[in-house]
């Protein structure tokens, strides 16, 4: 017996998953070069946000027809994937189309997977059109233009082929048209072939067998260089994105120590810091590059799959300005990025590049051109918050380097001085009461 | 106008049912205090033993903390907290949805815990118990649109109190294309109302007015001073001024009052 193609396809396989592994290291390893940041609260809100939102698509469909045409494309996508374990099995075992044997329910899986794919098929071909031909305005905005436009686009190609091979793999297989169950739309395909002879009809079908999955291997080792991570990180990022009202923003810690020092009648003034705190660099405020960030941001940067539903909705960006939040979330991964090839470059330690995210990525006039109006964390299908980074970045001009606005600057000395955002006397407060 | 302040009812060995957090647009912005005094109407019909805490209050902070000044933010909340606390306060009413999001959801983890309701919360609460009515209603039949503050809104999900009042008044509530969660920003937020807006192609204030003109409004209705800014603004800026007002949801009920 001929033991040649298990043995290449168990090799294809071991290479194939142990470099995704690799990548899947990495992808981790990136994640927590983040801060560190609690999120062990409030277990079942977090684990019903994960079903509702990544699961059951809750937020997608709000879009109604993007949001039908995806859950098309997830479903057929999650249940299709039945089928690769399959073949798995036959291409290890040398066995051909091995649960066959369950009988008449293996035709009506088959049959269910055959109209996915073509559903799916469909779904990708409209995803193609409203990118390309009818180019809805989020998929062109400034910061689409070569890899992220190509990457989009790449996929949609992945899954135009991989559906197509899958229909003609079955629509080949002359041993399956024969069992003459399962194959809906295979046998209206399998005339295409009928002028084959035996030898070249299988000829096709192992070609479309060997593609299909070896072509599943390259997507999946595809995802980590690519926006198509979400179909894996939407779930942990549903998990751990934010509980709290989306008006809420945290308190910085840090600052509440120096805050509640400055306000304790009884601190000593003059007191010389304690030993151990003279070993350990005070805190930065606020972020100016990606470790300064948490790690669920990073978690969200990998995660977002550059939809652009956020800048569609973002008064600021609607307006003209620079500021697009699917932008941030772009930049914060290029940047994550480049510093994990540079630690993998320097024998696992950063070595400072002089560069970081804060002006050489997201300029200070996008920083500036945010309302807070979480338009961009209501839109997001999967529970980003651009905000979240915006705002820490924000801080760090602030409390950093001091370098707001100078309009702001007034607004904030005459908090400091009057306890108003305008330069009027405290005493002045009630004045209204007797206008 | 009756408004007593904490201290006086501590004098009177008194607590009220309520504190009004004022608010600094309330307390110095022109346009503003006249839905501070509008609300201070209603409270009065309603009977309500409200106090405000005058000279004692100060900024909440939160224009300090969404420009990235945390440690500015903190010095307010913690001052803030002290006078609170000191007077034992427990529930907070204000018709800024700025301070009601900064009270309700930032003070809480630097020692400030109150109940805190927007205006527009607390009313509906007095008109459901029957402690205020409508008489008079002038605005009867007058269509209105209601733009929704973010900070009420996404930030908080509140979205049907002010359109529940609005119904009370039996206006023709007219939605924009964009409410509730998909609500276009006024523009004023983040304290982008102490700043001149980054270079672009229009002022969001503008853009916000166009979704509102849409509608052909008699009102504009709010719930929040720097959206009611923000829209008269852009109201002005399309010269539509002598056809469309822009007030706040108190100042429609406080109107029909005869007050």
């Amino acid at each position: 017996m001929n033991y040649l193609p298990n043995i290449l396809f168990a090799i294809a396989l071991v290479i194939g998953i142990g470099y995704f592994v690799r990548n899947v290291q990495k992808l981790i390893r990136n994640i927590k070069l983040g801060k560190d940041v609690d999120v062990s609260d409030n277990k079942s809100q977090r684990l019903k946000n994960m079903i509702n939102i990544a699961l059951g698509q809750s937020k997608m469909v709000r879009r109604p027809v993007a949001g039908f045409l995806h859950v098309i494309v997830y479903v057929g996508f999650i249940i299709i994937n039945i089928e690769v374990l399959e073949i798995i099995i036959d291409g290890l075992f040398g066995t051909h189309r091995v649960f066959s044997g369950i009988g008449s329910l293996y035709g009506v899986l088959i049959g269910s997977f055959e109209i996915l794919a073509v559903l799916v098929l469909v779904s990708v071909i409209i995803f193609w059109v409203r990118r390309n031909i009818i180019k809805l305005k989020r998929f062109w905005n400034s910061e689409m233009t070569s890899w992220p436009k190509n990457d989009a686009n790449y996929i949609l190609y992945f899954e135009m082929v991989l559906m197509s091979l899958f229909l003609i793999m079955n629509a080949t297989d002359a041993s399956f048209q024969a069992m003459d169950s399962g194959n809906f739309i295979s046998q209206y395909i399998a005339p295409w072939f009928s002028g084959l002879s035996e030898n070249s009809l299988h000829l096709v079908e192992r070609t479309a067998w060997w593609i299909h999955i070896l072509g599943i291997l390259v997507f999946l080792n595809y995802l980590y260089f690519s926006k198509h991570l979400h179909i894996l990180l939407a779930f942990p990022n549903t998990y751990y994105a934010s509980v709290k009202p989306k008006g809420q923003l945290d308190n910085l810690e840090s600052v509440t120590k120096e805050v509640m020092l400055m306000m304790d009648p009884n601190a000593d003034p003059f007191a010389a810091p304690e030993e151990a705190d003279t070993d350990e660099a005070p805190e930065k405020f606020g972020a100016s590059d990606v470790t300064d960030l948490n790690w669920t941001q990073l978690l969200s940067a990998y995660t977002c799959t550059e939809c652009g539903r956020c800048t569609s909705s973002c008064p600021a960006n609607l307006t003209g300005k620079k500021l697009s939040p699917r932008k941030i979330m772009m930049d914060t991964r290029d940047r994550l990025e480049e510093v994990g090839k540079n630690i993998d470059a320097n024998k696992g330690e950063y070595k400072d590049d002089g560069k970081q995210l804060l002006g050489d990525y997201i300029t200070k006039e996008e920083l500036w051109a945010c309302t807070t109006c979480n338009a961009c964390v209501e839109e997001c299908p999967v529970s980003i918050s651009p905000l979240s980074i915006i705002m820490d970045m924000r801080r760090y001009l602030v409390m950093e380097e001091s370098a707001a606005p100078t309009e702001l600057n007034n607004m904030m000395t005459n908090i400091e001085n009057n306890g108003a955002p305008w330069p009027y006397n405290q005493m002045d407060r009630l004045n209204w009461k007797d206008e | 106008m009756t408004v007593k302040t904490m201290a006086e009812y501590m004098a009177e060995g008194k607590q009220p049912e309520i504190l009004f957090w004022v608010g600094s647009a309330g307390s110095y912005d022109d346009r503003a205090k006249k839905i501070t005094k509008a609300f201070v109407k209603l409270l009065n019909a309603a009977n309500i033993d409200f106090a405000v805490l005058g000279t004692e209050e100060s900024c909440t902070g939160d224009a300090a903390k969404r420009a990235g000044n945390e440690f500015l933010f903190q010095m307010q909340a913690v001052t803030n907290i002290e006078i609170l606390n000191a007077y034992e306060v427990k529930k907070i009413v204000t018709a800024c949805p700025h301070s009601f999001n900064t009270l309700k959801n930032e003070y809480p983890s630097l020692g400030g815990n109150y109940e805190v309701l927007h205006h527009t919360q607390f009313l509906q609460q007095l008109i459901k118990e029957g402690k205020l009515k409508i008489t008079n209603n002038s605005f009867k039949g007058k269509r209105i649109t209601f733009h929704d503050p973010c900070y009420l809104g996404r930030a908080n999900e509140v979205y049907e109190a002010p359109r529940e009042l609005l119904k009370e008044l039996g206006v023709e509530l007219v939605e924009m294309k964009r409410n509730k969660r998909t609500a276009l920003c006024c523009g004023a937020g983040g304290a982008q109302m102490f700043k001149e807006p980054e270079k672009g192609d229009k002022d969001v204030n503008v853009l916000r007015t166009e979704d509102a003109l849409q509608t052909n409004p008699e009102v504009i209705a709010t719930g929040c001073p720097y959206c009611n800014t923000m829209m008269t603004d852009g109201v002005k800026f399309k010269e539509k001024e002598a056809d469309v007002q822009v007030l706040d949801v108190a100042e429609l009920l406080a109107s029909n009052q005869d007050l």
